[in-house]
């Protein structure tokens, strides 16, 4: 094979290799830090879509796995959340084609509401884990993702952090595209119909399986490897971007890099503590490997708490090595971001001050609405959350504070995780009413300009079957729908919110001015319309 | 650079300004001189004109991404506020890029990143036509030669 070296970022490598790997199916919701994943999938070829939600996502990638072909999805972390019921029995049946699930964790809050570990998913729903630590890694990874999902028929969790989806390296791509293997229906339905007789064995197979990989990950080739210092009393082990920190952070260690976490190689973790004096694990967050190594019977030095919060990088690790939990300076605050000048949200959020309202927000650049000027969100929890938790505020306020209460969602967020919101307000109405916006800007923006079930357009910019906001709601019974232009329409909107705020109606104020950012992306693609 | 010693370039600014862009063309213009090279960012929110930093690292091989701190050699600072942001990485003889350091036309114009990248070449000495290249790959028409005209006469204005 030609030696076909390019930069690339850990999300591009990964859908270089799942390129490469013929993937019958990519599929996700659109989260930083993975969104690049399926674009840049799509963008040299492959086959990728958005879903609605990763839910959804992680059932179409578990069904072309299931039916034989391989598949990758991808989400941000607080989006495996989303995919977990799936997800949790997915094991369970296992799987036929190779199955990839990344989870793009983000220690350290660049863009993410939380800093969870999706580590301790691959432990809690039982399945294999390998971690990247850098450009290259991603690609040869995600082919060996494959390899082991297909050996096992499990699926395997692809853990990735900002610093390795973001980061830019060389990668030599080394494997000639395969050509997709096409299935033949075969029925299986006592591995593949989980009912409680078809469970119960399956479970006993699963902890099998993980019994096996362990095991195997002991003698594994290419995933774990010894670096570092030849001979040294400090022992370090460690994974993923901690990795590269740690070699310059203590050139006089020795160093085990696990490529595959979970399940842990005991023997290597063994065999190699008994070289060193001191054992201390690197590692971002929770204390997932120092916790499941000291389960080994290797004495592991603990990190100190403050290690559990943010990214690490060579100063921390120093720091962290030298076992010092003094406070750390704040970092320097940098300029936060802002609704764009001429981001049609303004005037949303412009009303909801003025009108004093109490203000559950969602997931989105409307987000942003927390920050002044505007100081008009109070609440923001997840994807979906802003519909229910007013719902619940209506219930617990007296009657002249609940009638402040709005709910405010994106069309993105809305479509992912919005609709039960409206089921719920329709068949639980509060006493009061209730008034959702839904800040329709035709696009994810935040995270990068997306398509989605609403926009009538799909990942390539193509036209696709749109799902009509308005239609939708009025089919579920929502007392009035309304759809407004919040900047040619301003008088009106104002007058249209105080009408529905003082009724006991339910109803949804549909707030459509497309993006000016989308705009531009579409008129440079010669998409616009 | 090629004598074990890792060279690192921050990129300091905020949204929209390029910082990517011209982040993407030296780690580009790096491999192309035979260097390994990893570059690091943080975006995402940083679209809504927050700020956006960029670590550049290239040597005979690079280990972390990201630059530690107190070790950028050079920091081309497109908009002077994220100087302070980005004080714990420098040290006294870190090279600091600012707009003063460019032809007057070029300040707070669209082109501030490229000629930029042309005031740090002065340091660097990568060959003139590699980063034409570039910045051919990167922009199209007039554009590109604009952007080569900023590149040249910022390269060339001490």
């Amino acid at each position: 094979m030609a030696e076909n070296k390019l930069i690339l970022s850990g999300d591009e490598a990964v859908a270089h290799a799942a390129f490469d790997c013929a993937v019958r199916t990519g599929v996700g919701y659109p989260g930083t830090p993975s969104t690049e994943i399926l674009e840049t999938l799509s963008a040299i070829g492959g086959n990728a879509e958005w879903a609605p939600n990763e839910k959804v996502a992680l059932e179409v990638g578990a069904g072309t796995a299931l039916a034989g072909a391989r598949s990758i999805v991808t989400m941000k972390h607080v989006g495996v959340n989303v995919a977990a019921d799936p997800l949790f029995t997915l094991t369970y049946t296992g799987v036929t084609g190779g199955m990839i699930l990344v989870s793009a964790d983000d220690p350290g809050m660049a863009s993410s509401q939380n800093e969870q570990d999706n580590r301790n998913y691959a432990k809690f729903a039982q399945m294999p884990m390998l971690e990247p630590s850098d450009s290259q890694e991603a690609y040869d990874f995600t082919i060996r993702a494959y390899e082991i999902s297909e050996k096992f028929h499990q699926p395997v969790l692809l853990r990735m952090t900002t610093r390795v989806c973001h980061s830019r390296g060389i990668v030599n791509r080394w494997k000639a595209a395969e050509q997709p293997a096409v299935p033949a229906f075969t029925p299986n339905v006592k591995e593949r119909v989980m009912v409680p007789a078809n469970a119960k064995p399956a479970h006993v197979r699963l902890v099998q399986k993980m019994n096996d990989l362990a095991v195997w990950n002991d003698g594994s080739e290419g995933l774990n490897r010894i670096g570092g210092a030849a001979e040294a009393e400090l022992g370090i082990i460690t994974s993923g971007v901690a990795y590269y920190h740690s070699l310059e952070a203590a050139p006089e260690a020795k160093v085990l890099k696990l490529g595959m976490t979970w399940p842990l190689p005991a023997k290597l973790i063994k065999d190699f503590a008994a070289t060193v004096k001191k054992v201390v694990v690197v590692e971002e967050g929770t204390r997932f490997l120092e916790e499941n190594i000291r389960l080994l019977g290797v004495d592991v030095m603990p990190k100190a708490e403050i290690f559990e919060f943010g990214e690490l990088s060579v100063s921390r690790v120093k720091k962290l090595l030298a076992n010092d939990s003094e406070p750390e300076a704040a970092a320097a605050p940098g300029r936060p971001p802002a609704l764009c000048p001429g981001c049609p949200h303004r005037k949303t959020f412009e009303l909801l001050r003025d009108l004093n309202c109490i203000v559950a927000g969602d997931i989105g650049c409307y987000t942003l609405g927390v920050l002044p000027p505007f100081n008009a969100m109070h609440y923001s929890l997840c994807m979906g959350a802003s519909i229910g938790m007013a719902l619940g505020m209506r219930r617990a306020f007296d009657e002249e504070t609940s009638r402040r209460v709005v709910s405010v969602i994106g069309d993105s967020t809305f479509m992912h995780s919005g609709i039960t919101g409206i089921v719920e307000m329709v068949y639980n109405r509060p006493a009061t009413g209730h008034l959702v916006f839904i800040l329709d800007n035709s696009t994810t923006a935040m995270t990068g300009f997306q398509e989605h079930a609403a926009t009538g357009r799909n990942m390539k910019l193509e036209d696709a079957p749109r799902i009509v906001l308005e239609d939708l709601c009025k089919s579920l019974g929502v007392d009035n729908v309304d759809v407004i232009d919040p900047v040619t329409e301003n008088e009106k909107y104002a007058e249209l919110v105080k009408t529905r705020l003082a009724s006991n109606d339910v109803s949804v104020i549909i707030v459509r001015r497309p993006c000016i950012l989308e705009m531009k992306k579409l008129a440079k693609k010669g998409g616009a319309k | 650079m090629k004598n074990g010693k890792v060279t690192n370039v921050m990129f300091a600014g905020i949204g929209g300004q390029g910082i990517i862009r011209a982040s993407d063309m030296l780690t580009e213009a790096a491999f192309r001189m035979g260097c390994d090279v990893k570059k690091s960012e943080l975006h995402g929110m940083s679209q809504r004109g927050g700020s956006v930093s960029s670590d550049v690292r290239f040597g005979e091989k690079v280990a972390s991404p990201m630059i530690p701190a107190g070790e950028a050699d050079y920091m081309i600072a497109v908009s002077a506020d994220q100087i302070e942001v980005c004080a714990a990485f420098l040290n006294e003889n870190t090279v600091i890029i600012r707009d003063e350091d460019i032809p007057e036309e070029y300040r707070a114009s669209r082109m501030m990143n490229i000629a930029m990248l042309g005031v740090l070449n002065r340091y660097l000495a990568f060959p003139e036509g590699l980063w034409i290249d570039l910045i051919r790959e990167n922009f199209s028409g007039t554009v590109a030669e604009e952007n080569i005209t900023a590149f040249r006469r910022a390269f060339e204005a001490k």
